[in-house]
């Protein structure tokens, strides 16, 4: 295709059929259809057809992706999760101190009444050991978002397995996977959470990753299943088998893809529900036993709830931050899903 | 020999507690190689579950198919799976109704075009794209190099069915089979999209099974044509006969029904009274019967026999039309 800028100017060809200008005939349009346009119209063509070859393919994600940044509630969401998961990378150079020592300063003023305020060494004072608050605010993040993350992300392979599995297959794969996630989600996903982490026998905040993990696994693999289902009914994918592609092409490559998106979108809204429960197993006194770890829920539950009322600073700032954390990735996920929802394609 | 020879094809779906529903009901036509033969019909008269059958694509569970559909000297219906998987898309290709939703959404228009290169005729990925973009410069769709990395949504309905078309020919099948392929286009479109076919079929000798319930679509196209009502085969004659002189009150009536650019002002266009609903089972009479301007006593009295007509055709009917049709 030749470039629409270096063609002569409108001026130049008033006379007459500039002859250059026809050699390089663009590629992919007829001669007929060549000769009954002006010079002018030509290239202004040229220039359009070059505009969109230079955009390229569409995808949907891509296209999903340019809906979701007009959404101003989507980018007040994703603009609190890019703040905290800026916060979770520098913990080193934001926080002033090292999270887990202790500072005499601060503990030969610590009684049972009394536990230092802000001062300009430790601009939120200091915890019930005499450690820097605002260091184990901010390292609490690193701990917050791992734990939501992987959890999710562990959650969100199992349950695409299982639902992937139980829709392309059908019959009895798909009835004894199906019990069995039935049974998982009779059970209130904390009380499940809660007994899983009961059952390991020693706690580690990998006990608590895994418990969360595994109560969101029915959830995605039902939700696979649906929409695998669907797919298995469409048209495409019987056009598919009406060329004669084999089976697992078909799953793997026009079912699974079509149906991840709803997954994709649940996976986003998942990661405050997995932020929230693996704060409420700390809140619990079920989460990580080692006590220099800075976590947002041992934090709120420990600290915050026995000392109160001489300092209610100690609740205060991890509840917002653990509210405001998962606040951010709800407004993220419901964005994401308007904007992946085809029916929402304008 | 024929290239395809449907014999007493017959598919009965059957759900638990529910009665039987016979969809086509001993359906027998043949295609010899390079022709162009319709099947025609209002909706639910069978035509795409023939097509389905045909291709063996039903579901695998709730429907009991009988008969012989010879391809090739071989039996589709009795072929394992697997072998009829291989057949499919290379010997037989399918278009189908609405080009959108038989694109798959998320994966660019020249993977789709190459998937199959690579299935049947073994290409590496490089190969079959190179050879997409030929498939689609050859079914008429502008700067192909562009639209082998765009997704289905970004291009038009008519260039959806062009890459549709292009990807059931893309292995030289003998036999394409397409379920009402401009169905889902605008007048203009369908225009193209059949000269296309027609041009396709003439230069690549590919026999084509017409599936339509359009009879502009049939007069411009088929050489044979199969009039299909309650899953039965009602009237077959060649096209120009079938227009000249339809025999069958239904055929007629359908032709009839056309509404004409010549007719006169104020006209009430005409209609085959009743619907597809009102009729009885074949099994007591003709289940055209119902709605049939020519019914005598014997329509109610056991199902019609198939008999030739002296022109060369079938026709199931104890009292015929008889007027001709002036062709427009």
């Amino acid at each position: 295709m030749s470039d629409p800028i270096t063609r002569p100017t409108v001026g130049a060809q008033r006379d007459g059929v500039d002859p250059a200008a026809v050699e390089e005939k663009p590629e992919g349009v007829t001669p007929s259809a060549i000769g009954r346009l002006g010079e002018r119209k030509r290239a202004r063509l040229d220039a359009l057809a070059q505009a969109s070859a230079d955009k390229g393919g569409v995808s949907l994600i891509r296209d999903a992706f340019r809906r979701l940044r007009r959404n101003p509630v989507a980018i007040f969401g994703a603009a609190i999760v890019a703040l905290f998961v800026l916060v979770a990378i520098f913990a080193p150079l934001l926080a002033p101190h090292d999270p887990a020592q202790r500072f005499d300063e601060l503990t030969k003023n610590l009684t049972v009444d009394s536990i230092p305020g802000a001062s300009s060494d430790f601009p939120l004072g200091s915890d019930p050991l005499g450690r820097d608050f605002l260091s184990r605010m901010i390292y609490g993040s690193r701990q917050t978002l791992f734990v939501g993350v992987v959890a999710t992300l562990i959650g969100l392979a199992l349950g695409v397995l299982i639902g992937a599995l139980s829709g392309a297959f059908g019959g009895w794969i798909d009835n004894i996977l199906m019990r069995f996630t039935d049974v998982m989600l009779a059970l209130p996903a904390l009380l499940l959470a809660i007994s899983l982490v009961a059952m390991a026998s020693r706690s580690s905040q990998w006990t608590v990753i895994l418990a969360v993990a595994i109560v969101n696994v029915p959830i995605f693999a039902r939700l696979l299943r649906g929409s695998m289902l669907a797919q298995r009914e469409s048209d495409h994918v019987l056009a598919a088998r009406a060329l004669g592609v084999k089976q697992h092409s078909i799953v793997l490559r026009h079912m699974l893809p079509n149906a991840m998106t709803a997954v994709i979108v649940q996976a986003t809204l998942t990661l405050s529900t997995a932020i929230l429960e693996a704060a409420s197993l700390s809140f619990l006194g079920l989460g990580d036993p080692d006590i220099n770890r800075a976590e947002w829920g041992l934090m709120l539950g420990v600290d915050g709830q026995r000392y109160f009322e001489v300092r209610p600073e100690l609740a205060y700032y991890p509840a917002i931050a653990i509210i405001v954390v998962a606040l951010g990735f709800t407004l993220l996920g419901e964005g994401m899903r308007e904007a992946i929802d085809p029916k929402n394609r304008r | 020999m024929s290239l395809l020879d449907v014999r007493d094809l017959s598919v009965v779906f059957q759900r638990r507690g529910e009665r039987p529903f016979t969809a086509v009901d001993k359906v027998s036509f043949s295609v010899e190689p390079g022709q162009t033969v319709g099947l025609v019909g209002e909706s639910g008269c069978g035509k795409s579950v023939t097509s389905l059958a045909i291709m063996g694509l039903l579901p695998r569970r709730g429907n009991k198919v009988t008969g012989q559909v010879m391809f090739d000297g071989a039996d589709l219906l009795a072929l394992r799976p697997d072998d009829m998987r291989d057949r499919r898309g290379r010997d037989i290709g399918m278009i189908f109704q609405d080009p959108l939703s038989s694109l798959n959404p998320v994966v660019p228009i020249g993977t789709q075009v190459a998937e199959v290169l690579e299935r049947h005729r073994g290409m590496d990925r490089k190969a079959a794209l190179k050879e997409a973009r030929e498939l689609l410069d050859a079914v008429g769709i502008p700067d192909p190099n562009r639209r082998l990395k765009e997704y289905p949504h970004q291009i038009s309905g008519g260039m959806r069915q062009r890459a549709l078309i292009a990807i059931a020919l893309a292995c030289k099948p003998r036999l394409l089979i397409a379920d009402e392929p401009t169905t889902a286009l605008d007048v203009t479109i369908q225009a193209q999209i059949l000269t296309l076919l027609k041009q396709l079929v003439d230069e690549t000798g590919t026999a084509l099974i017409m599936i339509t319930h359009d009879l502009g679509v049939v007069a411009g196209l088929c050489d044979t044509v199969n009039v299909l009502y309650g899953g039965k085969v009602v009237e077959r004659a060649a096209r120009h006969e079938l227009f000249a002189r339809p025999r069958h009150p239904y055929t007629h009536g359908l032709l009839n029904s056309v509404p004409r650019l010549d007719s006169p002002r104020g006209e009430r266009l005409h209609a085959i009274r009743g619907s597809v609903a009102d009729n009885i089972p074949w099994a007591e009479g003709c289940a055209f019967a119902p709605r049939c301007d020519n019914v005598v006593d014997a329509c109610l009295e056991g199902t019609p026999p198939l008999e030739p007509t002296t022109t060369g055709g079938d026709l199931r009917c104890n009292n015929p039309v008889t007027e001709e049709v002036a062709v427009p």
